[in-house]
């Protein structure tokens, strides 16, 4: 969905502009002063900013506990949503976009339900564990069997 | 009934990856990750802080700087233990604070260039780059866009030889499958090195 346009609707070019090799980007770029919309999706969140203990990546992979006794009353009803759309592992993001909750927020959420041992959350391969040559060959036969 | 719950041990819970899909605006990010992806691709919209993100500090509401950043993306799954997910990465220089948790465990990067403004995928470009993160540059070829061979456009961006430039057509799968197909082959190129 590319609502805005900052480009302005050009000619095509006779040459390409070249990249300056040495690079040279400026770390303090300025940042876009446009206003925000500002709901207050934190509040759904109870004022909590940091996703407590666990460390959620944008692609940790989530997944409801099958056997968990829910207790929905001491439970936010955006979390019941989360553990219903959870019934099959989705990444946060996912669980972000599909229920239309900021991912820190969804990572707050997330993060209770996880100290409550109603839901389960795999870590992405990181840097820190990168991926073997299995997981790279892996990848490569299901693209192309797409 | 303290039996264990072996059934929800995290063996039944995939793994991901992920691979970014970055460039200019309008370049063809989404229509890229459109292609090759399962599910239509998904938007998740994240209001952002300048300074630091995800934190809300109450009192100092009104003096930030707050940018709505939408993310496009889109899923392969691989395998019942492996999923990919398709990030595709504003392209603009003001959101390299994002870039950075973005490019974060990434397993490498498509930049596209749009050669009727290769500026916009400099950044990009700069960016992976410095990081280190694999990367391949995919040259979306626009209808009715003066065309340009691989070579050129390698030479505009003075890119290392070893890093592959591929023209492709983000609408059509094939194209694109051959995109990363490219990039995965350059991933397993940079780990041996």
């Amino acid at each position: 969905m590319q609502a805005h346009s900052e480009l302005p609707p050009d000619g095509i070019p006779h040459g390409l502009p070249h990249r300056d090799a040495v690079g040279g980007y400026d770390e303090g770029a300025p940042g876009a002063q446009e206003a925000g919309p500002l709901v207050r999706p934190y509040v759904i969140a109870q004022g909590r900013d940091h996703a407590d203990t666990v460390q959620l990546d944008m692609i940790s992979v989530v997944i409801a506990a099958k056997r968990a006794e829910v207790d929905e009353m001491a439970l936010e009803p955006e979390q019941i949503r989360i553990l219903e759309l959870c019934r099959r592992p989705q990444s946060v993001a996912e669980v972000s976009a599909h229920l239309d909750i900021p991912v820190a927020v969804v990572k707050v959420l997330l993060s209770d339900l996880l100290n409550r041992g109603l839901a389960l959350a795999r870590a992405p391969y990181t840097a820190k564990s990168p991926v073997s040559r299995d997981v790279l060959q892996a990848v490569l036969d299901g693209i192309q069997r797409l | 009934m303290a039996s264990n719950d072996s059934d929800d041990t995290q063996a039944h819970v995939p793994a991901a990856l992920k691979i970014l899909v970055a460039g200019g605006f309008g370049a063809g990010k989404t229509t890229l990750v459109g292609s090759v992806s399962e599910i239509a691709p998904l938007s998740t919209e994240e209001v952002m802080t300048e300074a630091s993100y995800g934190v809300d500090d109450l009192s100092g509401v009104e003096s930030k700087t707050t940018t709505t950043v939408a993310l496009d993306f889109g899923r392969i799954t691989i395998n019942p233990t492996l999923v990919l997910y398709l990030f595709g990465t504003p392209g603009q220089e003001r959101f390299w604070f994002m870039w950075e948790e973005l490019s974060e465990g990434a397993l490498g990067a498509v930049v596209i260039a749009d050669t009727r403004r290769l500026e916009t995928c400099f950044a990009a470009v700069d960016f992976f780059e410095r990081r280190g993160v694999p990367f391949v540059v995919a040259v979306n070829c626009f209808e009715g866009a003066h065309t340009y061979e691989a070579d050129e456009v390698r030479d505009a961006l003075s890119l290392d030889p070893a890093i592959p430039v591929e023209l492709c057509d983000a609408r059509e799968r094939e194209s694109s499958k051959n995109v990363l197909v490219t990039l995965i082959n350059r991933v397993a190129e940079q780990m041996a090195a």
